[in-house]
């Protein structure tokens, strides 16, 4: 036992117990962001946030939802949407948080790549990040299940049904997953398990790494610079926050986090309000029938890009370049090349690869959804598809031949 | 001005996806073509029945015979419009369809023939002189009966077929069956005979009355189930439950499935309803009332968070320049 002084105040109780004027010190006011930023930066927070919304909002439907098939869907659309007091706020919150937090999370990896966040130092924030996506994709497909309307049993048919891994014809695994020949109570109650138990103690889990794998490379910066974060930080300290080239996470980094959040939840709440049928797709309401094959199975948008590399080929080679498009980005550090950690605009070829992917990645999004009967949009389909697989390739061509940018330059 | 200008950039981006995976792709998604690929579009005729839409469908399916028979049909439709109606000549003729219109809630030839209380409010004039000379054409289900099935109201047209009898009972009707209706005893004149409504209470016997005793309850479902399977033999399949129908389907969808169900589901057994702009508002306000109860708290609560938010950054906004005054 080591020797403690009777404390003065709540504080100083607590500063010896559990030294939270350290921890405020290293998470918070001499945690050091770059200056050099644009509201891009916020994007983790907000992120944040979301989560914290879907949490929040989950909470209070898991009170009212009950995973069976016979009261799923009823628990939710009458009991919670017309019965609990608020219920239907708390789900649109939860519908619309689910699906704009993709949104968030595509931004906030195309920043990364624009401005090479991921480059040497920097692998782990890029690989935790990738392996919140998958949990986020996880997460977002369980969840998809529960109301248990049309689109979620079709879909948890079609995407369970990828486990049969082609001609493998592995329908014992399939069968496994689904604990039933066919999406049932049995393929409920797992996925209800997954989505409010399993899956959000790995995101959980997996944020924290993420914030612990920030730590020591720092935060990137606008033009890519290497910082003297001790050297800038005594400056800063020194009250030359002029010169300083950096700010304290807190409250400076984070009085700009909390305007851009802001902004961000007045068009979540415009969503959740007016316009949440994308979010919320019309098909789902109707209750699940087994009999009744929709017109058109789609995932929700931010599958789409994945899914159309899985449709134009055929039955093994689609899956293999799911598979590979699956991971392709996880790699991303160790495929390019180039010695540089500098905005797209400034690493010539690669701003051009930049621009090709996002754009490849929406061709792809759109295709993914409008039905492949029409000639032209196949076609389109499986050049875009063709296209992001070739970029993996040509970016570690095109790096290699990066020239180094001059320091200064 | 370098950030607004990447605000730009993201949301070009994030607009242009949104455009390209809802309302485009649910266009192309829900197109209908033609035999010649040309697109059909299905729009509201604002609740008016003239046989347009029967005869071009008739039409886009090649069927002379059917174009020709739909075309004398609305003419004479039409003919009967034009003549002046006597309500009280119509009373009589009125009585032959409490016949069946006796709201006993007995089946008859696969459903319980609906009460016409309100029938003048409900539906269009037109509907009901069409529906009187030939229920199947009226209802754009001939197809249903071209072999050996009857409709069950077929006889109406051997008990009432002279023009000006139809324009005396129709006239009959719009007077002194056009009282004011509240929406939910529209649904359960309109279409409650097939489809249930789970949310609010109703099967095709009504609204399910609260029993005491377990036994009773199940007796009346045991009623219900029977009365459902009458349902489905004559119409094929159940009809499904309209309890969250109001979400699952869109404003344009409703509109036109409710005026002409072929313009939407071709080949459908479910027949025309021929609901006024006054009926489907009615119909429609009943599936919100069931299916979107949160609407009116929706829209009101929604300014107010919005607000908030607003209000929210516009502090937030004072903070972040306060606290990076000093900054550069």
């Amino acid at each position: 036992m080591a020797h403690f002084e009777k404390a003065k105040n709540l504080n100083e109780w607590l500063d010896q117990r559990l030294a939270v004027n350290t921890l405020k010190r290293v998470l918070n006011t001499e945690y050091w962001i770059p200056k050099d930023i644009n509201f891009l930066w916020a994007m983790g927070m907000v992120l944040a946030a979301t989560f914290g919304m879907l949490v929040l909002s989950g909470i209070f439907l898991l009170m009212y939802y009950k995973p069976d098939t016979n009261l799923a869907f009823d628990s939710v659309n009458y009991t919670i949407m017309s019965e609990v007091g608020y219920g239907w706020l708390w789900r649109h919150i939860h519908g619309v948080g689910a699906s704009i937090v993709f949104l968030i999370i595509y931004i906030h990896m195309f920043t990364g790549i624009y401005y090479g966040s991921y480059k040497r130092g920097r692998e782990l924030i890029w690989l935790s990040g990738m392996a919140l996506f998958v949990a986020f994709s996880a997460e977002a497909f369980s969840g998809y299940m529960l109301p248990w309307g049309q689109m979620s049993y079709w879909a948890g048919m079609v995407i369970t049904n990828l486990f049969s891994g082609g001609s493998l014809e592995a329908y014992g695994l399939v069968e496994w997953i689904r604990g039933d020949y066919v999406p049932g109570d049995a393929f409920l109650t797992r996925f209800f398990m997954l989505h409010v138990l399993l899956i959000p103690l790995v995101i959980i889990g997996l944020i924290v790494l993420h914030f612990g794998t920030l730590r020591i490379p720092h935060v990137n910066n606008q033009e890519g610079a290497e910082i003297d974060f001790e050297e800038a930080a005594d400056l800063y300290k020194a009250g030359k926050k002029k010169e300083s080239k950096v700010i304290p996470f807190s409250p400076v980094f984070l009085s700009k986090d909390v305007f851009v959040m802001g902004v961000y939840f007045i068009l979540f709440f415009y969503l959740v309000f007016y316009n949440f049928n994308f979010a919320m797709d019309p098909v789902n309401f109707d209750p699940a029938d087994g009999l009744k094959t929709p017109a058109h199975i789609y995932p929700e948008w931010y599958f789409l890009w994945s899914y159309e590399i899985l449709r134009p080929f055929g039955k093994d080679a689609g899956l293999i370049a799911f598979g590979i498009a699956q991971l392709a980005l996880f790699f991303l550090p160790f495929i390019d090349r180039s010695p540089n950690v500098a905005p797209a605009h400034k690493r010539g070829l690669f701003q051009v690869w930049f621009w090709v992917l996002l754009v490849d990645m929406i061709v792809l999004t759109a295709m993914g959804k409008l039905p492949p009967t029409d000639p032209t949009f196949a076609m389109l389909g499986k050049i875009s598809a063709w296209t992001f697989l070739a970029l993996g390739p040509i970016l570690f061509i095109i790096t290699m031949f990066e020239k180094k940018i001059e320091k200064g330059a | 001005m370098r950030e607004l200008k990447i605000l730009a950039v993201v949301v070009f981006f994030s607009l242009l996806t949104y455009y390209l995976v809802e309302p485009y792709a649910h266009h192309e998604m829900h197109k209908k073509v033609d035999a010649q690929g040309n697109e059909i579009k299905t729009e509201s005729q604002g609740f008016k029945y003239n046989g347009t839409a029967d005869i071009a469908e008739a039409e886009r399916a090649g069927d002379a015979a059917r174009v020709a028979a739909k075309k004398a049909f609305w003419a004479d439709v039409a003919e009967v419009a034009k003549l002046e109606g006597n309500a009280a000549a119509g009373e009589a003729g009125f009585g032959l369809c409490l016949g069946c219109h006796n709201g006993a809630n007995m089946n008859m030839g696969g459903v319980i023939p609906p009460n016409l209380d309100h029938a003048g409010t409900i539906y269009d004039k037109n509907y009901l002189i069409a529906l009187i000379k030939d229920p199947a054409m009226a209802s754009n289900v001939d197809h249903k009966y071209a072999d050996t099935m009857m409709h069950p109201m077929g006889s109406i047209k051997s008990m009432m077929s002279d023009n000006q009898q139809i324009a005396d009972v129709v006239a009959y009707i719009l007077e002194n069956k056009s009282g004011e209706i509240t929406p939910k005893e529209a649904y359960m004149e309109a279409c409650m005979r097939c489809h249930a409504v789970r949310y609010g209470k109703l099967t095709q016997l009504g609204e399910t009355p609260v029993f005491k005793h377990e036994k009773d309850a199940l007796a009346h479902k045991i009623k219900v189930i029977d009365e459902q399977d009458t349902v489905k033999a004559y119409m094929g399949k159940l009809p499904p439950d309209l309890s969250m129908i109001i979400r699952a389907r869109s404003e344009h969808f409703m509109e036109t499935f409710i005026e002409n169900p072929q313009s939407q589901l071709a080949g459908t057994s479910m027949p025309r309803v021929g609901l006024n702009h006054e009926g489907y508002e009615k119909v429609k306000a009943y599936l919100t009332e069931v299916g979107d109860p949160s609407k009116a708290k929706r829209e009101a609560l929604g300014p107010i968070v919005i607000g908030f938010f607003t209000l929210f950054s516009i502090l937030a906004f004072l903070w972040k320049k306060s606290q990076w005054r000093d900054l550069h």
